[in-house]
């Protein structure tokens, strides 16, 4: 692998930029490997760079029906916060976290990670009084977490509107200095290199039909493009389609798969430099290096693979931002996108076994898998590697709705949910 | 933007008007106390959530409030059917496996 640097960038100049090295290989698939990958987003890229780095596991593939990150880590909003309420959850973002703020140097590939910190607004008694009981958990579990007052608030951000006027006046805020946003793209791009380095096959442009099964154990996959590929083990780390591949598998999964809806406005100069995020005003914002606001809410209440949804959940969108934000009220909106996302029904994921033998889940990330794209690639990695799931993925085993053991998330889940 | 009929109303409105409530046709176990762990959690949690079409309930929270069924894909999101609730669907997705 070309190692990335300012030397080397000036070196290139003399060459006009054309003799970069590709960033990685177009293989094609051999019969057989130790780990199949199913799914080309951030999370599975992930998981296959960890399992070649740390876990020396480097006979893996990853299989994308389409193009490496052009899913939902494509169409996500970018924000990584680790401020969850339970421990299980808060420390498993938590360990996200601390890979995030080391990435770039890790896969020598600038993921332009930028902790800029992240407002969760109060504008309720009750909604202060989760938001300390919050901050509470988290610095008791040693994330970073700040109960701020209105004007506090109205000090790290003076576009926002915190007066007395306000329709829901803000009363304050949780603030995590450590939180941020990330490049989307830079990180699909910076762990498939990293990847492909170690030595993983990244399989583009084909989709996995059928999952093949015998006497109960998983034995490979079957695609359209390739026939049959063999493993001894499977992972499928799919987000929308996780249903689709676990019906492949002959069972259900507690997972429902919504379209999420988020939009960016055109770009203006640097007004916001810091993450918004309001649960009952029910909008959140936050303003890209390009300096175009990156908008987002709710997901569509129906169920849906389309990549799309309606259009009066970004009306409803925009009048949260514009709530809370009166100053962007002649801002114009560039684009609008959808993603599908797999929703648990206690926002929480599954990174889990299967009732198939070495087929390995994870999946209902819902509305906030970006954040925690390095740490659960991470511990499914470790749990891929070793055939038993990682402590931080005990928890989120997808038996815990048969035994009750629920990882309810919703209040800190954010805003979507 | 959905335009739903509403089989009580008997008029196309708008879908703001209607409120998704998940899948159609579930019925809570007769007798629950006898349920395994199992069954009761897939009753409470489990969800068919497929690609292609699916039957769910929704109601028409800012209408006649009443609930009704709606036969719909969830690729191209075409409302196939809609039928009340207690009545069966007649277009149902052919189970390949």
């Amino acid at each position: 692998m070309q190692h990335y640097s300012g030397f080397g960038l000036l070196k290139h100049s003399f060459s006009h930029h054309e003799n970069w090295q590709r960033v990685w290989r177009n293989p094609t698939p051999k019969k057989k490997y130790d780990v199949i990958i199913v799914g080309g987003g951030g999370h599975g890229l992930a998981t296959a760079y960890y399992l070649a780095k740390e876990f020396g596991v480097t006979n893996v593939a990853v299989i994308e029906k389409g193009f490496l990150g052009g899913g939902n880590t494509a169409r996500n909003t970018t924000i990584v916060r680790s401020n969850y309420l339970w421990d299980e959850a808060a420390h498993l973002y938590e360990h996200a976290m601390k890979l995030w703020e080391g990435l770039s140097q890790d896969l020598n590939y600038n993921v332009m990670f930028s902790q800029r910190g992240c407002l969760n607004l109060g504008h309720t008694l009750q909604d202060m009084r989760d938001i300390e009981r919050r901050v509470n958990a988290n610095r008791l579990n040693g994330i970073d977490g700040e109960v701020l007052d209105a004007q506090q608030v109205q000090e790290i951000v003076p576009v926002l509107d915190c007066s007395d006027r306000a329709r829901y006046p803000v009363m304050g805020a949780s603030w995590q200095p450590r939180a941020g946003v990330a490049r989307h793209d830079a990180v699909a791009w910076g762990f498939a290199r990293g990847a492909d380095a170690h030595g993983v096959d990244l399989i583009q442009q084909t989709e996995v039909e059928d999952l093949i099964i015998e006497d109960g154990t998983v034995v490979g996959v079957r695609t359209a493009r390739y026939g049959e590929i063999r493993a001894d083990k499977v992972g499928c780390v799919v987000a929308g389609n996780s249903s689709v591949l676990a019906k492949m598998g002959g069972f259900e999964l507690p997972l429902e798969s919504h379209p999420l809806q988020a939009l960016v406005s055109e770009p203006i100069k640097p007004i916001l430099d810091t993450v918004v995020m309001s649960n009952q005003v029910h909008g959140y914002a936050s303003q890209s290096d390009k300096g175009d606001l990156v908008i987002g809410a709710g997901i569509d209440g129906y169920t849906g693979y389309g990549q799309r949804g309606s259009y009066s959940t970004i009306e409803h969108t925009i009048q949260a931002i514009v709530e809370m934000f009166p100053v962007f009220s002649r801002v114009r909106m560039n684009r609008q996108w959808g993603g599908i996302v797999d929703t648990c029904p206690d926002a929480c994921p599954i990174i889990s076994e299967t009732p198939v033998k070495n087929l390995f889940f994870n999946c209902g990330w819902g509305t906030g898998g970006f954040k925690a794209t390095p740490g659960s690639g991470h511990v499914f990695a470790a749990s891929l590697a070793k055939g038993e799931m990682h402590p931080l993925a005990k928890p989120f085993s997808m038996f815990r709705f048969h035994n009750g053991a629920l990882v309810d998330e919703h209040g800190a889940a954010g805003v979507a949910h | 933007m959905f335009h739903i009929y509403c089989p009580h109303c008997c008029e196309y409105r708008e879908e703001e008007e209607f409120h998704a409530s998940g899948q159609a046709h579930i019925s809570r176990p007769l007798d629950p106390d006898a349920c395994t762990d199992k069954e009761w959690g897939e009753f409470m949690y489990f969800r068919a959530n497929p690609r292609g079409i699916h039957h769910e309930l929704w109601v028409h929270g800012a209408g006649c409030r009443k609930y009704f069924n709606i036969t719909r894909h969830t690729q191209t999101y075409e409302i196939l059917e809609v039928y009340k609730v207690g009545e069966k669907p007649s277009i149902v997705a052919n189970e390949a496996k």
